[in-house]
């Protein structure tokens, strides 16, 4: 390179076409995504947050959270569970072929539906099934993600573009220091928890490593009749006799904002049979 | 060098013209150093006794953590680059620094945007995404005086007599241009007219490895040729010979057309094609850093390795040593199958550190404190401390980003393994309260760094005051003896 010009030419043709890709690309792709419909049903997802929640989502980035949590479940594939869902006429017959597949049922019909086979491939699901339906009984195939977020428990599927549609800005953090959060309002849906959580987390969670947002409450004196909002805490955590501790309506919507993250309906771009129809 | 030769005379008058921009870039920087790395102490408490600041929101761990983070890199390593580049520059040319007014005028605009966007991140006004925390007042300004001090150092270039290039302009040359775009395209898509969902963790995570990786290395690897190879008027320098200079050249274009692809993480929310784009790209990324190490190598080998004093070239080889390993992290970070299971642990968070405060601020400061005895025309304060400083930062810098590095793996593989939560959480502990010891010591050599830095302003202030009181008492002789001083050093120069 001679001079100053082929530097900036240089710099300007690498940087430009990552930002040609990376951004524009992007955007282009991603910028025009909606709502879409759920799979087999007609609601559109995702929907705006409750104005709670929206407002909430403006405490959780304030407070940081993301810090410390992320809101991405990852998937690392997709897997088969056969689910037994009917005996028909020859429940010895059926009751051989899934004893082939290595499972057990007992007689009783409310048994059913079952899991005979889980977390196989597609050609080893559609075998299962031929072979239980030529015994006389059903089987379905279901779709389930696996990896080890959802092995934990934190998702059903892994997260995509489209959950995170109406959020800004959007929280996906790249830390985890604390669990996942992204569909913790489908496990941990409750409000009063949430708050009790944020106050005192060891209060809820034995030897929790969270920080607690005391600052979000407040510690009234109880004046004539208790407030009805005041939290309802175990004896240690308790604020001394004749206070109460009273969400603030940051605190208020930071919950609400908790548990209204729900990434739990199957989409195209990420398909699974949810969890309902089995037991 | 024979002080009085013309050349060290003419030497003297350019880098004088460099004494009140480089104490504004640096003073402000050295404080934004010990503040950042005070409230990265104040953060990591958060995770020794969590309720600690149960009741204090300023000082909750989601908002120091980012203002550490914002304090270092924005606050020190930003313009404490620029500063190191303005005299690189001057050194190159041969020539004063030009248009020093913008640089000082850029400097304190700088400190005060940074000082802005502090504020409003612990007050709870954070933009949310990481590594643009500031909002767009605070933005504003360091955009604004990014530029102005660019235009000094694009002035200051274009004055050199030599036409041919030395290595370290194209880094650093790149680095001037880089900042500006990625800057202005995250801040105009994120806060200007805010992209939709997703889009917005994209062109963060664009932003963020084109920042804490790219223009890192451009400015650290930039500052460290100029010393491995030497400048013009340096006696002892080699300069490059045929085949580093290749290799050099080599190391940047691969640099910057790979290393921009990076950041995407793997198994992130988005389109496919993205990952895979970005794990092409943190594969290819070993490339550069692979030459720069053989470059490194082979620059210690021709000049011998002589032993390790605290001086710049010291430093350089050791921040360049830590460039390679966190190079290496980074592009581990960016595979396939290794990335997912080690990057939303600490690991991660160790690889940036250990690129900010293990490479970038080794380089700096080693250069700073080389060069500021020759810019003020007198030696550092306190010359002992600058060493205890460089062996503070190395101790500092592997106890903090090894022992999180190691966690996180660690992390990493009990998450993978659905170990309990709470193990998980405990397991890291131990590791986590090494890297808190390493944040000790990078803090007391921070301080050590700022104690030379603001001693040798204080003695300059000092000095001038003196003059100007003798002029105050005898004018007359204080003209005299400065225009017998004037006409020595014109005569000299003839
Ligand atoms: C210093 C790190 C840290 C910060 C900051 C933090 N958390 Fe946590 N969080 C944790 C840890 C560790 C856990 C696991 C222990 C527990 O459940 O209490 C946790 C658990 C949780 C849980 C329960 C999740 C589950 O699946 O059990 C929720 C909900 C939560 N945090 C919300 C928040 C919110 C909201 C904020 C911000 C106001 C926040 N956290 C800030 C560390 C943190």
């Amino acid at each position: 390179m001679k001079n100053g010009f082929h530097v900036f030419l240089a710099a300007f043709v690498a940087l430009g076409i990552s930002w040609l890709g990376f951004v524009l690309g992007s955007i282009l792709q991603l910028g025009v995504e909606g709502q879409a419909t759920v799979l087999q049903s007609s609601d559109l997802y995702p929907v705006q947050r409750p104005g709670a929640a929206t407002m909430g989502l403006q405490v959780y980035r304030a407070e940081g959270c993301a810090a410390c949590h992320t809101e991405q479940i990852r998937q690392e594939g997709v897997a088969c569970d056969v689910v037994l869902t009917a005996m028909g006429n020859n429940p010895a017959a059926v009751k051989k072929a899934v004893a082939g597949l290595g499972a057990q049922i007992s007689d009783a019909t409310n048994a059913l539906p079952k899991t005979v086979l889980s977390r196989v491939s597609k050609a080893g699901a559609d075998a299962a099934t031929a072979s239980i339906s030529s015994a006389g009984g059903t089987a379905e195939i279901h779709i389930v993600a696996t990896g080890p977020d959802i092995a934990r428990g934190w998702g059903v599927r892994g997260s995509v573009a489209r959950d995170y549609l109406w959020d800004d800005p959007v929280q996906l953090g790249n830390l985890r220091a604390g669990p996942d959060l992204a569909n913790v309002g489908a496990r941990l849906g409750n409000v009063t928890w949430q708050l009790l959580h944020l106050y005192a987390p060891q209060s809820v969670v034995k030897g929790s490593a969270m920080p607690p947002f005391r600052f979000l409450f407040r510690v009234e004196k109880i004046g004539g009749a208790p407030s009805p909002d005041a939290l309802q805490l175990p004896k240690p955590f308790a604020p001394a006799p004749g206070y109460e501790v009273v969400p603030t309506r940051d605190a208020r919507n930071l919950a609400a904002y908790l548990v209204s993250l729900h990434a739990d309906v199957p989409l195209f771009e990420a398909p699974f049979t949810p969890e309902v129809s089995t037991k | 060098m024979n002080p009085t030769s013309p050349e060290s005379q003419t030497g003297a008058t350019n880098a004088a013209s460099c004494r009140v921009p480089f104490l504004a870039l640096f003073g402000g920087g050295a404080l934004w150093l010990v503040v950042g790395l005070t409230l990265a102490i104040l953060a990591s408490l958060t995770f020794h006794k969590p309720d600690i600041f149960a009741n204090c929101a300023w000082l909750t761990y989601g908002r120091l953590q980012p203002a550490a983070n914002d304090a270092i890199v924005y606050g020190f390593c930003v313009p404490a680059a620029l500063g190191v580049i303005l005299w690189i520059f001057c050194q190159l040319s041969e020539s004063e620094l030009l248009l020093p007014l913008l640089p000082i005028v850029g400097a304190n605009l700088w400190h005060l945007g940074v000082f802005v966007g502090l504020i409003e991140i612990l007050i709870g006004g954070s933009t949310g995404f990481p590594s643009l925390e500031f909002q767009r007042g605070g933005s504003v300004l360091l955009f604004a005086a990014f530029l102005l001090i660019a235009i000094s150092a694009f002035a200051t270039f274009g004055a050199r007599r030599r036409r041919e290039l030395h290595p370290s302009h194209w880094f650093l040359l790149a680095a001037l241009f880089w900042f500006p775009w990625i800057y202005s395209t995250a801040n105009l898509f994120l806060m200007a007219w805010p992209v939709r969902g997703v889009c917005q963790a994209v062109v963060d995570w664009w932003f963020c490895a084109n920042f804490l990786f790219v223009w890192t290395a451009l400015a650290g690897i930039g500052v460290g040729l100029f010393y491995l190879f030497g400048g013009p008027n340096d006696e002892e320098a080699t300069g490059p010979d045929d085949n580093q200079r290749f290799l050099t050249l080599f190391s940047f274009w691969t640099l910057i057309l790979f290393g921009a692809w990076c950041g995407i993480p793997q198994g992130a929310p988005v389109p496919a094609w993205l990952p895979a784009l970005s794990a092409v790209g943190a594969a290819l990324t070993i490339l550069p850093i692979l030459t720069i190490a053989s470059v490194a190598l082979r620059a210690v080998r021709t000049r011998g390795a002589a032993p390790c004093r605290g001086g710049p070239r010291c430093s350089i080889l050791f921040g360049t040593a830590f460039f390679v390993i966190s190079g290496i992290m980074f592009v581990a970070l960016g595979c396939p199958h290794i990335g997912p299971v080690i990057e939303l642990t600490w690991f991660a968070f160790a690889q940036t550190q250990l690129q900010i405060l293990g490479f970038l601020t080794i380089v700096l400061c080693g250069a700073i404190c080389a060069l500021m005895p020759r810019v003020m025309g007198f030696d550092l304060v306190f010359p002992r401390l600058a060493r205890v400083r460089h062996w503070l930062f190395i101790s500092g810098i592997v106890l903090f980003a090894g022992a999180l590095a190691v966690g996180g793996i660690l992390q990493g593989l009990k998450l993978q393994s659905l170990a309990p939560f709470a193990t998980v959480t405990a397991s890291v502990l131990p590791f986590y309260r090494v890297s808190t010891t390493g944040l000790l010591f990078l803090w007391l050599g921070a301080l050590l760094f700022a104690l030379n830095i603001f001693g040798m302003t204080l003695k300059w202030k000092l000095a001038r005051l003196h003059s100007c009181l003798a002029w105050l008492r005898a004018p007359e002789e204080t003209i005299a003896a400065a225009d017998t001083a004037a006409a020595a050093g014109n005569g000299r120069a003839k």
